[in-house]
Formats: C-alpha cells, sequence, structure tokens
C-alpha cells in the first residue's frame, strides 16, 4: 500500500498544536462542577423568602466573620499562583513554602465555616432541618466546603510529592499548574455562594426576587 | 496509509488469538481477570455493550410482565405494587443501564480506533467508570433483596423512572427503596460523567495527523455533542438527587411541599437532565446511521457540514426545552409557549439530518445487508416518533395526551425504534471488526422483521389507546373504556419482538464460534477503523495513520480520485 510519509511529515507539525489532554481533561471536570453548583444556586435563589417559620438570613447571617474567611480562600488563589510560578522558575523550596501557605489559608476558611456553622446551630437555632433557608444555606455552603476539602487534598498530595523529591520542575510543573485551576474554581465558585448568600439573599421575611 | 494490507496477514485475522497479542490458550480464570484489570478501551466497550446486553434482557422481561397483565381488562396476574416496581426498573433501567451504558461502550470501542488513536486520553479513568456503571446497575438490583422496609413497603423503588416528589418523601415512599434508586444511578451517573471527559479530551486532543475536526467521522461529532450533554445534564441530576438524598436522610425540606418545598422544583431540575437525556440516547444512534448509510449506499454523506452544523445545534437547543414535559403542571402562557417554540425549533436541524440521510441514499447503489435495514427501519421509525413528538409540543393536544400511553408510543418509537434499532444496525456492522467474524446475514434479517413486526405491533396501537384515554402507569383498566382491543394487539407483539432477540442471540453465539472469517474491511468502507485487523491489535494501529481526508480508506483505495482533491 501507498504510504503517506511524505505528507505526514507536513501534517505532523499541524498536530502538534492539538489542546493538552490534561487540560482538556480538567476544563471539562470543572465544567462539570459548575453545572452541578448552578443547580444548588438556582436552587437557593428560588427559596429566597419562601421560609415563613424559623430562622430568617437577616438575623443569622454576619458579614463580618465570613468576609474574613473569603479574603482568606481569594487570597490562597494568589498564594497558588506564586508557588506556580515559583515551580516554573525551578525554586523548589519557594513552591514548598506557598503551597504551605495556600493550605493553611485554605483551611483556615473550612475551620471558619466550622466555627460559623456552631454559631448558626447553638446560637440562632438553624439546622438543615429548620425552614427552606437552613435547608438551602446548608447544602450549598456545605457541597462548596466538601469541594474546598477535595481542593485542599489536592493541594496537600501535591505538597508531598514535592517533599519526596518526585516533582520535577521542568517535567512537572504544567501539570501543578493544571491541577491548580482546580483550587482557582472552588474560589470562583465561592464569590457566586457569597454574592447569592450573604448579599442578594438576605432580604426582609416575606421579600421575594 | 501504512497499517497492515487487508488478508495479508492471516495470524492477525484469526480471531482465536486475543486481540492480535498472542495465541496462547488461556484457562477461563486467566481470560476472566485479563478482562477484569483492562484498561484497553476496546476490552471496556465490549464489556459495557455486553454489560447493557444482560440488563436489556432484564428490562424487556419486566416490560413483558407489564404486557401480560395489560393484555386484557381486569386482569389479576400482577398486583398493582408489583406494576408499579416494573414500570420503575423497567424505565430506570432502559435509560440508565441500556441505552447510556450500549452507546457509551460503542463510543469507547470506536473513538480511538476511528479518530486514529492508541487508546483513549485516560484509559485508567475509562476502567473506573465502568466498573462505576456495574456496581451502580448491580446496587439498584440489589434492592430486591437488600431493601428492608417497614412492614408494607416495597423491596424495589416504585416511584417511576423520573421519580416525581412529594411520592418520593419518606411519608410516602417508606423503607429504603428509593434511596437504591438514588444511590444506584447516583454512581452510575459519575461512571457516565467520567465517560464524557474521556471522550472530549480523546476527540480534542488524541486525533492522528491529518485528522481535522472537519475530517472525522460523524459518529465522533455526535459522541462529542453527546459528552457536552453529558457534562451539563447529569451533573444536575446528580445534585437533585444529592437534595433528595438530604430530604430522605436528614430531613431536609428541598422537595416536601407539606414544609415550604417544591415538588415542581424537582420537576424543573429533573427535566433539565432529562431532555438532555434523550439526546444522550438518540444522538449516538444518529452517529450510527450517518456511518452505516454512506458505506451501503456507496456514497459519501450528503452534506457533512451542515450534519455537523446539525448536531452542535441540536446539543444546544436540547439545553433549553426541558420543561416541555411539564405543560400539564401550569406554568401558565409565557412559559408554555417559550418551551413549546424551542421544541419546535429543535424538529429544524433533526430534519436536516433525516434530509441528508435521505440525500445519501438517493442515487446511492444500495445493499440491504441487516445493518442497512436496522438503519432504514431507525429512519422510519424516528420519523413517525419525531412527528409524534411535534404533536406532543403543542400545548393544548398535550393537556389532551400527556400521562396517557399516547406519549408511551412516543417515546418508545423514538428509543426503541429509534436508537435500539440503531444498536443492533451497530452491532451487526462492528460486530465483524470486534470479532473477526461475520454475524449470520440471514439470521439478522430474521432478527430484523421480528423486531419490526414486534415492534409495530405492541407500540402502534399504543397511540390509539392512548387518545382513547388510557392513562400511562395503570396496571389494570375496566372492560368498558374500548382498551381492550388496541392493548391485546400491543401484548401480542411481545413474543414477536421477544422471538426476534432469541434470534439474535442465538446468532451471536453461532457466529462467535462458527461464523464467516471477516477480514479487515468485510464491508469496503471507509474510515479507520477498517484498516487495521478484526480483532485489532491492542495498540490499535502498528503506525498510528496519517489522513488527508474525511475517507481515508476511500484515499487509500481509490488513489487515482480521493477525497482530498475536493476538499
Ligand atoms: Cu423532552
Amino acid at each position: 500500500m501507498r504510504t503517506m510519509s511524505n505528507e505526514a511529515s507536513v501534517v505532523m507539525s499541524a498536530t502538534t498544536t492539538m489542546p493538552s489532554r490534561a487540560k482538556v481533561g480538567m476544563a471539562s471536570l470543572i465544567f462539570m462542577e459548575s453545572a452541578f453548583f448552578a443547580a444548588f444556586l438556582v436552587t437557593y435563589l428560588y427559596y429566597i423568602g419562601k421560609s415563613p417559620d424559623g430562622p430568617q438570613p437577616l438575623d443569622c447571617l454576619e458579614l463580618g466573620p465570613v468576609l474574613f474567611n473569603s479574603a482568606c480562600l481569594i487570597a490562597s488563589s494568589v498564594t497558588v499562583v506564586f508557588a506556580v510560578k515559583s515551580l516554573a522558575r525551578g525554586a523548589v523550596g519557594a513552591f514548598r513554602l506557598w503551597m504551605v501557605v495556600t493550605i493553611l489559608l485554605g483551611l483556615e476558611f473550612l475551620v471558619g465555616t466550622g466555627i460559623e456553622w456552631r454559631g448558626l446551630i447553638e446560637g440562632k437555632g438553624l439546622t438543615l432541618q429548620s425552614n427552606a433557608f437552613g435547608t438551602t444555606y446548608y447544602a450549598l455552603v456545605g457541597f462548596h466546603a466538601f469541594h474546598v476539602a477535595i481542593g485542599l487534598l489536592m493541594l496537600f498530595g501535591m505538597l508531598l510529592l514535592s517533599l519526596c523529591g518526585c516533582i520535577n520542575p521542568k517535567r512537572d510543573h504544567m501539570r501543578v499548574d493544571i491541577a491548580t485551576w482546580y483550587w482557582h474554581f472552588v474560589d470562583v465558585v465561592w464569590i457566586f455562594v457569597f454574592t447569592l448568600v450573604y448579599i442578594i439573599g438576605k432580604v426582609p421575611q416575606g421579600g421575594s426576587l | 496509509m501504512t497499517t497492515t494490507p487487508a488478508h495479508s496477514d492471516p495470524a492477525r485475522s484469526d480471531p482465536e488469538s486475543s486481540g492480535g497479542a498472542s495465541t496462547e490458550r488461556l484457562t477461563f480464570w486467566e481470560e476472566a481477570t485479563r478482562w477484569t484489570l483492562s484498561v484497553d478501551h476496546k476490552k471496556l466497550g465490549l464489556m459495557y455493550i455486553a454489560a447493557g446486553l444482560v440488563f436489556f434482557l432484564i428490562g424487556g422481561v419486566e416490560a413483558a410482565f407489564m404486557r401480560l397483565q395489560l393484555m386484557k381488562a381486569d386482569a389479576g396476574i400482577i398486583d398493582p405494587e408489583t406494576f408499579n416496581q416494573l414500570f420503575t426498573m423497567h424505565g430506570t433501567t432502559m435509560v440508565f443501564l441500556v441505552g447510556m451504558p450500549i452507546l457509551l461502550g460503542f463510543g469507547n470501542y470506536l473513538i480511538p480506533l476511528m479518530v486514529g488513536a492508541r487508546d483513549m486520553a485516560f484509559p485508567r479513568l475509562n476502567a473506573f467508570g465502568f466498573w462505576l456503571f456495574i456496581f451502580g446497575g448491580i446496587l439498584l438490583y440489589f434492592s430486591y433483596i437488600g431493601s428492608q422496609g417497614l412492614y408494607g413497603a416495597p423491596s424495589a423503588p416504585d416511584v417511576g423512572w423520573f421519580a416525581y416528589a412529594p411520592l418520593t418523601s419518606r411519608t410516602f415512599s417508606r423503607g429504603n427503596s428509593t434511596d437504591y434508586w438514588i444511590l444506584g444511578i447516583l454512581v452510575s451517573g459519575f461512571g457516565s460523567m467520567t465517560t464524557a471527559i474521556n471522550f472530549i479530551a480523546t476527540i480534542l486532543c488524541m486525533r492522528c495527523p491529518g485528522m481535522k475536526l472537519m475530517r472525522m467521522p460523524m459518529i465522533a461529532w455526535m459522541m462529542l455533542v453527546v459528552a457536552g450533554l453529558v457534562l451539563v445534564a447529569i451533573p444536575v441530576l446528580t445534585a437533585a438527587q444529592a437534595m433528595l438524598l438530604l430530604d430522605r436522610s436528614l430531613g431536609a425540606h428541598f422537595f416536601d411541599p407539606e414544609t415550604q418545598g417544591s415538588a415542581v422544583l424537582w420537576q424543573h431540575l429533573f427535566w433539565f437532565f432529562g431532555h438532555p437525556e434523550v439526546y444522550i440516547l438518540i444522538l449516538p444512534a444518529f452517529g450510527f446511521v450517518s456511518e452505516i448509510l454512506p458505506v451501503f449506499s456507496r456514497k459519501a454523506i450528503f452534506g457533512y457540514s451542515l450534519m455537523v452544523a446539525a448536531t452542535v445545534g441540536i446539543g444546544f437547543i436540547a439545553l433549553g426545552v426541558w420543561a416541555h414535559h411539564m405543560f400539564v403542571i401550569g406554568m401558565g402562557p409565557v412559559l408554555d409557549s417559550f418551551f413549546a417554540a424551542a421544541t419546535f425549533l429543535i424538529s429544524v436541524p433533526t430534519g436536516i439530518k433525516i434530509f441528508n440521510w435521505i440525500g445519501t441514499m438517493w442515487g446511492g447503489r444500495l445493499r440491504f445487508a441487516t445493518p442497512m435495514l436496522f438503519v432504514t427501519g431507525f429512519i422510519a421509525m424516528f420519523v413517525i416518533g419525531g412527528l409524534t413528538g411535534i404533536m406532543l409540543a403543542t400545548v393544548p393536544m398535550d393537556w389532551q395526551l400527556s400521562d396517557s400511553y399516547f406519549v408511551v408510543g412516543h417515546f418508545h418509537y423514538v428509543l426503541f425504534g429509534g436508537t435500539v434499532f440503531g444498536i443492533f444496525g451497530a452491532i451487526f456492522y462492528w460486530f465483524p471488526k470486534a470479532t473477526g467474524r461475520m454475524l449470520d446475514d440471514k439470521l439478522g434479517k430474521w432478527t430484523f422483521w421480528l423486531l419490526f413486526i414486534g415492534f409495530t405491533l405492541t407500540f402502534m396501537p399504543m397511540h390509539v389507546s392512548g387518545v382513547l384515554g388510557m392513562p400511562r402507569r395503570v396496571y389494570t383498566y375496566e372492560a368498558d373504556r374500548g382498551f381492550e382491543l388496541w392493548n391485546m394487539i400491543s401484548t401480542i407483539g411481545v413474543p414477536v419482538q421477544m422471538a426476534g432477540i432469541l434470534v439474535f442471540l442465538w446468532n451471536v453465539v453461532r457466529s462467535l464460534r462458527k461464523g464467516e472469517i471477516a477480514g479487515n474491511d468485510p464491508w469496503d468502507a471507509w474510515t479507520l477503523e477498517w484498516a487495521t485487523t478484526s480483532p485489532p491489535p491492542e495498540w490499535n494501529f502498528d503506525r498510528v495513520p496519517t489522513v488527508t481526508s474525511a475517507r481515508p480508506l476511500w484515499d487509500l483505495k481509490n488513489p487515482e480520485d480521493p477525497d482530498a482533491h475536493y476538499e
């Protein structure tokens, strides 16, 4: 059979422009997770102002602590960029340091959410069972926190791999970069959740959108 | 083309050698271990299809019992509780454990071969997705033995495949059969999502040199759009099921109207998944038609780029029509009109496909081997199902016909006459590639005609009984309603279809042992999978092929007149 090797060399160069499967895979995962959160966000929106009885958003949600938590999470998105940049330069020490900072910031967010929840449950008597507000609030914020935890596990895994010397800056910095996309995604979702729950959602009882 | 030429390597064409890799005989356990641990997209694809066919038989038996009960008025064969379980399990099985896995299985088997790749982008993720699907399926059916309810609680899910609230609340669904339904579908849904990620990454990143997007086989386009729909639709179902699980397990109030929850919200979330799901189930079958029809018409597909555009268009519009399943809940004239209009709109790209297929057949040298018969049957029946779909999208007609047997007739024309016939066409078409042996054509034609006649007998009369007012999901009806004749005909079709399936199974068993040796390219086809051996080696291609047009094997066979000249 006829070979096409002469043409192959020409077309070969064209195929190097094909996107990396890691990028496409991660982008698809993020797209999928976005659809998941969209369902919860829409559900939250739908139930705003539809809780005649029980604790109300206006009485329960305080901006102070959650603003600090949010600042930590957003800062962690910046520090993780520093980590990736350091790795790309080959500065493994700086990479580890920034990863530790990122993980600590992420942990602060989770612990902060935990403290906030304890205040809500013990102080305001708001639980998943209280009313539509409690149901949608804990589900939305809880699923987000769950994804923060997944992201933290990924970051922690990369830190461990780096500590055992399994991450080669030259070979792996792209992979590490792509893995951190997930962390940025979790961050962006929080901005949506925060805006919906702590700003839009704090309408007085009886009001709806 | 640098792959092994046809028939030149008898050792490779020998179907006894597993994957062309080795010829040594393996014991049953060694073979089973090899399949279980495999990350090869071809083995996974075949396991998907085989598992899907097993569930197809189970779902078919469930349907047969329902038809037996409905054969005549006031039949006392099956009690109402069991009947509820039967239609729930039948629907759930056919959608999640038959349609999805078989179509995803074909995608798994074909995509790498057809775009010239050695495997999927993420082979281990692929295996993970398959075993999740199996686990989900087993979990759903385990409810029959594992589900311990309160006194009088059912053992298997009985809330319908769409599990409408508040039927699924603790109050009305006691015991844990509904939890089995949630968890089984949740787990297999995770499997579908990982597979979709794999499809997208493979199609976008793993194509062989020269395989531009607009040179891909139509089926790759269809699978790409399907994967996109899976990524949007399944997570929404997962979210809805997570909410339902919270309601049932932790006392949340998402869907419980007694405590400010909204039953309508469940319908919106479910159908936002449910309608794209219909296209997830039909688009791969469109892909089968678009591959098989040209080969048996001896013409290139008519209007390739228009076909691609129509596919992408369907993908987008499919996300905006879901509430046509909800006209009877009273959404008001604005929403009703919007969703009716969107649904009419989607018939435009679908119509384009039908015309392109007819255009492909027009003036061709048609050869009605079994795959072509199924594909032609597909077009005819899909048109009928599509037309009744347009009737149902008309709001006043829907108010009359919703939840009647007319709807059952409609979607079986789409999903059985469409998807299942497409699947059978695909099995007959690609069986030689996967096994190295042909399925018997004569038995295949028996299968086709038995299925076709049985199908028409069963589902055509449902339109009539539906118009006469027979509701869906009833376990019996009274004698004086005028339903009896039509139900009797429907039931008579069942054994005819069963005979067709039995002939098919016999055909598979017989052909695996002594079917005619297929060779690499038994249909004289044009896509890349026919360039390698049958069955293909584990690495698919000895040398990664290079293509210069949408029909690489045409170029190879007709060097004096390659397609590339016309691009
Ligand atoms: Cu629909």
